[in-house]
């Protein structure tokens, strides 16, 4: 059973949709730029052990107040409000690209808040040597090929199947422009905005799980991360970079594995 | 009427199979495609162009702002009016225009176009585009969800700068300055009068007619689509209690003229079709940022005028289709004739443009356009809006 509720902060200037179910020690998930919906295998796996809860970024499937948050510090202010809101003291933070870079963000600005961190596949440090796909305005179709491992697996293809009526169609495509759209503005044009002098206050045990097959973000970014964030580990998963829908039972016990109890 | 003579200022030379081997002529073309000594000679070549305007009677010379682009060569067109200023004594000098939030503090703006009036003796037209996508997201690398509000900011303190008389200190979002007071003001009062120039978003509509400012749709799919953004402005225009003065209205117009209409194909359509196939050749992927068009105008389902679905629409065409569905006006005098009547009645336009350079057409073939428009055209639509006023044209010029 998912719980569906909307949380507010700042006297409801910003409101996040929050999806929370399981039970156990609170962990709260961060999406990235392609997933809808918000909640996922991977997550309904992680809830057979853990208090989950998986917000929606603000501007994104109900969350709303993204036009109020000024830059990721902001949004990193937003986040630590939204743990107190949801009366969480300190909780494991897993996050996926974007949502990776906010998870990292929160662990770097608010370590007493973070008991251990899943980055996957992350964003939020560059290298002009080998820059990330520029995955917010790759053309729909062009998508599944540097989402996936397999383009042509069922999850790749479900992923990108589009709705037939016109009218769905259009409304399909708005969400998927202003889900993007809300997460561009703490990103653009290039997603370094100064988390690199931030990572070293990272106090929490940290694990890097990377898809061995990420075509969108290289794993060279891997070692970059792990030489930022003292003691960090790092899992190659078979998979893409959405890994976490590819392989979720392989992805979510490696992250059980490293989060314990 | 007005009617003034725009140039984009393209590089002629992309090879034949450019749109083929280059995904897109903006943001990314390469520049082992771009010959210096080549483009030397086009500037030259393009200011003849617009001098030459002047001289067989437009009212107007239009100048906008580009980046990464193969087919708009000016990233300053303040740099192109300041040459204008000095060789033309008589048209209106309009630049459309500077976008507002590519300029860092916005005041710039402010300078350049109050220098330009000043040089101008009175005769600049200030155009304030919010920018393309390409343009302001892409090539210049603002972020799209701030960008219009950014705008709307710099907007509001270009026009202060402007007429404010005090020395004043501006606390904004985005552009914060302890003392504003710029020197030198606009030679116009209260300030030179303003176009926007717009791409079909809904809220641009509403605040243009609400500030009392000119609309100008800069398409390149003629009067009959047209249609239904500047009916759109209309509308808006109405709902804030603005009246239907047309001189309220701008648009741009592709027109080829020639002695006959077979003489119009066989002249023109090389350099027609290498600005259809060619020059709107963008990447689906820069057709618009995450965030560019605001929700509203995103709802009402309209399409960028690139991208993948503008591409197949274009690759379609042949000359009678760039004619019948009115992207290009061409034929003979008289067939030009009815149709820019056609365009400017049914569009309520006060203030006409026309892109008579278009693509990789040569300096000799434009000024026979040129001439030919200016000689067989523009007498029979000067008198279309009897009896209104034109309250946006530059103080310095005749109106």
């Amino acid at each position: 059973m998912i719980e569906d509720t909307m949380v507010s902060i700042r006297d409801g200037t910003v409101s996040f949709r929050v999806l929370s179910s399981g039970r156990g020690p609170h962990v709260v998930s961060f999406h990235s730029f392609h997933e809808r919906g918000g909640w996922s295998p991977f997550l309904e796996r992680l809830a057979a052990r853990y208090t989950v809860h998986a917000p929606l970024h603000p501007g994104v499937g109900g969350s709303v107040g993204v036009e109020t948050l000024e830059d990721v510090f902001d949004l990193t202010l937003a986040y630590e409000e939204l743990l107190d809101a949801l009366g969480i003291g300190s909780a494991s933070l897993v996050g996926h690209f974007f949502g990776g870079m906010v998870a990292a963000e929160l662990a770097a600005v608010f370590s007493e808040r973070v008991a251990r961190l899943v980055l996957v596949s992350p964003l939020g440090l560059w290298r002009d040597d080998a820059p990330s796909a520029d995955l917010l305005i790759l053309p729909h179709d062009d998508l599944p090929a540097a989402l996936f491992r397999d383009p042509a697996s069922e999850v790749a293809r479900r992923w990108g199947a589009v709705p037939e009526s016109e009218e769905e169609s259009l409304a399909a495509q708005i969400e998927s422009i202003q889900r993007r759209a809300s997460m561009a503005k703490f990103v653009w044009p290039i997603p370094d905005k100064g988390l690199k002098k931030r990572l070293h206050r990272v106090a929490a045990p940290t694990l890097v799980l990377w898809g061995d097959a990420d075509r969108a973000n290289p794993v060279a970014y891997a070692e970059e991360w792990q030489r930022r964030i003292k003691g960090a580990a790092l899992r190659l998963l078979p998979g893409g970079h959405m890994v976490l829908h590819e392989v979720p039972e392989v992805a979510a016990a490696a992250v059980a594995e490293f989060l314990g109890q | 009427m007005k009617i003034c003579f725009f140039h984009l200022m393209p590089y002629r030379f992309l090879p034949d199979d450019f749109e083929h081997r280059y995904r897109s002529v903006w943001v990314d073309p390469p520049h082992s495609l771009f010959d210096p000594e080549k483009c030397s000679g086009l500037y030259h070549e393009f200011l003849d162009e617009l001098e030459f305007a002047e001289t067989q009677g437009f009212d107007g010379l239009c100048v906008n702002e580009h980046h990464n682009n193969a087919y708009g060569l000016m990233p300053s067109p303040n740099l192109m009016a300041a040459t204008l200023t000095r060789r033309t004594s008589r048209a209106a000098v309009i630049v459309l225009g500077n976008s507002l939030a590519a300029y860092n503090p916005p005041l710039r703006v402010a300078e350049e176009f109050a220098m330009l009036d000043l040089l101008s003796r009175g005769r600049l037209v200030a155009g304030f585009p919010v920018g393309t996508s390409m343009d302001m997201n892409f090539a210049y690398g603002i972020d799209p969800a701030t960008l219009r509000d950014r705008y709307y900011e710099a907007h509001d303190l270009v026009m202060q700068a402007w007429t404010r008389p005090e020395v004043f200190a501006f606390n904004g979002r985005y552009t914060q300055v302890r003392y504003v007071n710029i020197w030198p003001q606009p030679l116009q009062k209260p300030h030179p009068p303003v176009w926007i120039p717009g791409g079909g978003s809904v809220e641009t509509w509403e605040w243009t007619a609400k500030l009392d400012y000119v609309y100008c749709y800069l398409s390149y799919y003629g009067y009959k689509r047209g249609k239904a953004t500047m009916d759109g402005f209309w509308e808006a225009s109405a709902r804030v209690g603005a009246d239907d003065n047309p001189y309220r209205a701008g648009f741009l117009q592709l027109v080829c003229v020639a002695d006959t209409d077979a003489e119009a194909e066989r002249l023109y359509f090389p350099h027609v079709h290498y600005f259809y196939q060619k020059c709107l050749n963008v990447w689906e992927g820069f057709a618009e940022a995450p965030g560019y068009r605001t929700l509203k105008t995103l709802q009402t389902g309209t399409k960028p005028q690139v991208g993948a679905q503008a591409k197949k629409i274009r690759q379609s065409l042949d000359w009678q289709k760039y004619l019948d569905q009115g992207y290009v006006i061409a034929g003979s005098p008289k067939t030009v004739r009815e149709q820019l009547a056609e365009c400017i009645k049914t569009l309520r336009v006060g203030h006409l443009m026309v892109l008579l350079q278009i693509g990789s057409m040569p300096k000799d073939l434009t000024l026979h356009n040129t001439a030919l428009f200016a000689r067989e055209v523009m007498p029979h639509v000067r008198d279309m809006w009897p009896g209104y006023k034109d309250r946006w044209w530059p103080s310095g010029c005749a109106s």
